[in-house]
């Protein structure tokens, strides 16, 4: 994280002085959102680490489920609202995240962070944004979406690009029309829809076919599958939006959260540290190499 | 005391052999633990010594890819051997370490891992081998982050460096700039004759210990002598690599056709992530009764060779072993240098000798940099 990218000194949460020992946090609401996916609102158990905990839309927390281990969750939130929990919107796919599926209000867990780089914010004030996202990738976004929300006034046409394989697997649909009426273009679609379903069937990079797109004046924020990602940037690009202004968050097996532990490298960055958000510029003369 | 007078930082002096038994007791009686080469299994290996009599009297060694052997020889001298499979990384970076434990009683109750560090003296490092620490002294001890379990190792750490006189086939030092003599970064430097060490003073601890032994002011003649031999050590290495802009060789070259060729001899086994002294990537693990009541929190090495290393839910970022083969070399001789300025080699060649297949780097840099020049 460079201090560029945050307005804000993040206030981190964990030991400097013990290798991975989190701050403890308990479980205070758990809502259930989609299939196999919780939100779960923690509060630090240290009324001064609750109290100084700060981040930034797009950094994520290393969350330890005792007995299992950690896993990289960002935070799902709006940074001002929830009373100052943390927010974790979790898709329970590993064995970590199984493991949280199993807590229980006023269960315990770890909380080591904020880590990482967040959403450009600032620097894409001014310009219409597009948020394109699939999946369990809206989480780390929603955050920005708020933030934007309220400066609204300080960015051209907001778009919302939302996929998911099913009309069960949206989150959060209740707060679509709130988006809608805060003047953000909400645009949803799934992969396969069922009997209900009267919106659109498809997928994210798509809708680039659809609406016009002033690539002088836009900046993509997209976050999901890899798939989808790189169909996203493929369309960004084919439609003359810089690389610069293009802004990826990457996702990989982490440990640590802080460059030390290896293993989320990609190229000459570590993505817990440099990332996880990187303008598409800075990983484009190498991402598309096979497993690299 | 006449011997602090003559003695300061950068002096060199004649020390009888006998006289580093009683330097090694004499930092033990201040505290540290001292952990030097044995001969053990036909190999040597770094654990605690007392003196003289632990360490590998007589011994050469020859390696080769994938191939160590220690000869005895008659010699009075301790230092001939070039080092086996473990290098210093196991003290300052320990293969495994307890962070903490919880037992679950109603709530998670935590107990930290409050050990002290030991207080190491190294006793035997090699200039690559100091060169190894230098470059971890970077990766742990970042000006944004530090490993606290390295860091306690590391700043109550004596190192008795040990200048090389008997490369071996698989040493590349001189190729990395890393060797064979020592520079600096030591606290005392040896260099083994026949019947004397010559010693240098690198720092006020070193100089403060030595001032307490027998020693006298070495001839011209050892000195020149001494000299000679490291020279000669010099021009003996067995391998070279031709480090020039090795990391845009690499890293501009992820689509050579030699990666498929050397992923098809690699096993994958990460033998030479484990021996290489600065292979830095570890994992964290949670070992669990099975009533899921107790835990205990452990760091340990990990290796970009393993198949869980990049594993996320979906899949693994490199599932075939031309890819995992790639990123390790592409690491070590290329994007090391953008996050830590410098290269993550420094031409020991444990990997080369230790890799069961013989898989040589300085080979397969040689052969990709024939291939993207052809």
């Amino acid at each position: 994280m460079t201090p560029s990218q945050i307005d804000t000194a993040p206030v981190y949460a964990g030991s400097a002085k013990k290798l991975l020992l989190p701050a403890w946090a308990e479980v205070v609401k758990i809502t259930p959102e989609a299939e196999g996916v919780s939100t779960f609102a923690l509060r630090f158990t240290d009324p001064e680490v609750q109290q100084r905990y700060r981040w930034q839309p797009g950094q994520f927390n290393m969350l330890y489920v005792p007995g299992y281990g950690e896993a990289a969750i960002s935070m799902s939130s709006d940074i001002e609202s929830a009373g100052g929990l943390v927010i974790h919107t979790i898709r329970h796919a590993g064995s970590v995240t199984k493991a949280a599926s199993r807590l229980k209000v006023g269960d315990v867990v770890g909380l080591r962070g904020p880590f990482g780089s967040a959403w450009p914010l600032e620097s894409v004030q001014g310009m219409d944004v597009v948020i394109a996202c699939g999946g369990i990738g809206l989480p780390p976004l929603r955050g920005a979406l708020y933030s934007i929300i309220r400066e609204r006034a300080r960015y051209g046409k907001v778009t919302l690009l939302y996929g998911a394989r099913s009309p069960k697997d949206l989150m959060y649909p209740g707060e679509y029309e709130a988006w809608k009426k805060a003047d953000i273009d909400v645009q949803v679609t799934v992969d396969r829809g069922d009997e209900t379903w009267t919106g659109r069937v498809g997928v994210v990079p798509m809708w680039f076919y659809q609406f016009r797109v002033d690539p002088h004046k836009t900046a993509v924020l997209t976050c999901g599958p890899e798939i989808m990602m790189r169909f996203v940037i493929y369309e960004a690009l084919a439609r003359r939006i810089p690389s610069e202004h293009i802004h990826v968050s990457l996702e990989r097996n982490m440990k640590c959260g802080q460059g030390a532990c290896g293993h989320c490298q990609i190229g000459p960055y570590f993505i817990c540290k440099d990332g996880p958000v990187f303008p598409f510029s800075r990983l484009e003369s190498f991402i598309n190499v096979e497993e690299y | 005391m006449m011997n602090e007078k003559i003695l300061t930082i950068g002096s060199t002096v004649a020390l009888p052999k006998p006289e580093l038994d009683l330097l090694l007791a004499d930092l033990r009686s201040n505290g540290y633990q001292t952990v030097g080469p044995r001969l053990q299994d036909e190999s040597i290996v770094y654990k605690e010594i007392e003196g003289l009599k632990d360490l590998p009297r007589g011994i050469l060694s020859e390696q080769g890819p994938a191939s160590y052997r220690t000869i005895q020889t008659a010699k009075d001298r301790y230092f001939d051997f070039i080092p086996g499979s473990q290098s210093w990384k196991q003290f300052l970076f320990p293969p495994r370490h307890s962070l903490f434990s919880a037992q679950k009683d109603g709530k998670w109750q935590i107990k930290e891992n409050d050990a002290p560090a030991p207080h190491y003296a190294l006793i035997g490092v090699r200039a690559c081998e100091l060169a190894a620490i230098a470059i971890q002294d970077r990766v742990f001890l970042r000006p944004d982050f530090y490993d606290p379990i390295y860091r306690a190792r590391r700043e109550g750490l004596f190192i008795l460096a040990v200048n090389c006189l008997h490369p071996n086939a698989t040493c590349f030092c001189v190729s990395m700039g890393t060797g064979p003599r020592h520079q600096a970064g030591f606290d005392l430097c040896l260099t083994e004759m026949d019947d004397l060490f010559l010693v240098e003073v690198g720092s006020e601890l070193g100089l403060g210990l030595l001032a307490h032994r027998t020693f006298e002011l070495p001839s011209a003649f050892v000195q020149t002598a001494a000299n000679q031999a490291i020279s000669q050590a010099a021009g003996e290495m067995g391998r070279k690599m031709d480090t020039h802009d090795l990391p845009g060789l690499l890293t501009e070259h992820l689509d050579a056709e030699r990666w498929s060729q050397v992923g098809k001899r690699c096993l994958s086994c990460a033998n030479c992530t484990q021996v290489c002294p600065t292979c830095f990537c570890w994992d964290a693990t949670d070992q669990t009764d099975v009533l899921g009541k107790q835990t205990r929190r452990e760091r340990v090495w990990d290796s970009c060779f393993n198949p869980n290393y990049s594993y996320v839910f979906g899949g693994n970022t490199r599932p075939n072993i031309r890819s995992r083969y790639r990123q390790w070399l592409t690491h070590k001789l290329g994007q090391w240098k953008a996050q830590f300025d410098v290269l993550g080699c420094v031409g020991c060649g444990r990997c080369i000798t230790w890799c069961p297949v013989g898989i040589d780097l300085t080979e397969e840099v040689a052969a990709i940099r024939q291939e993207v020049q052809s």
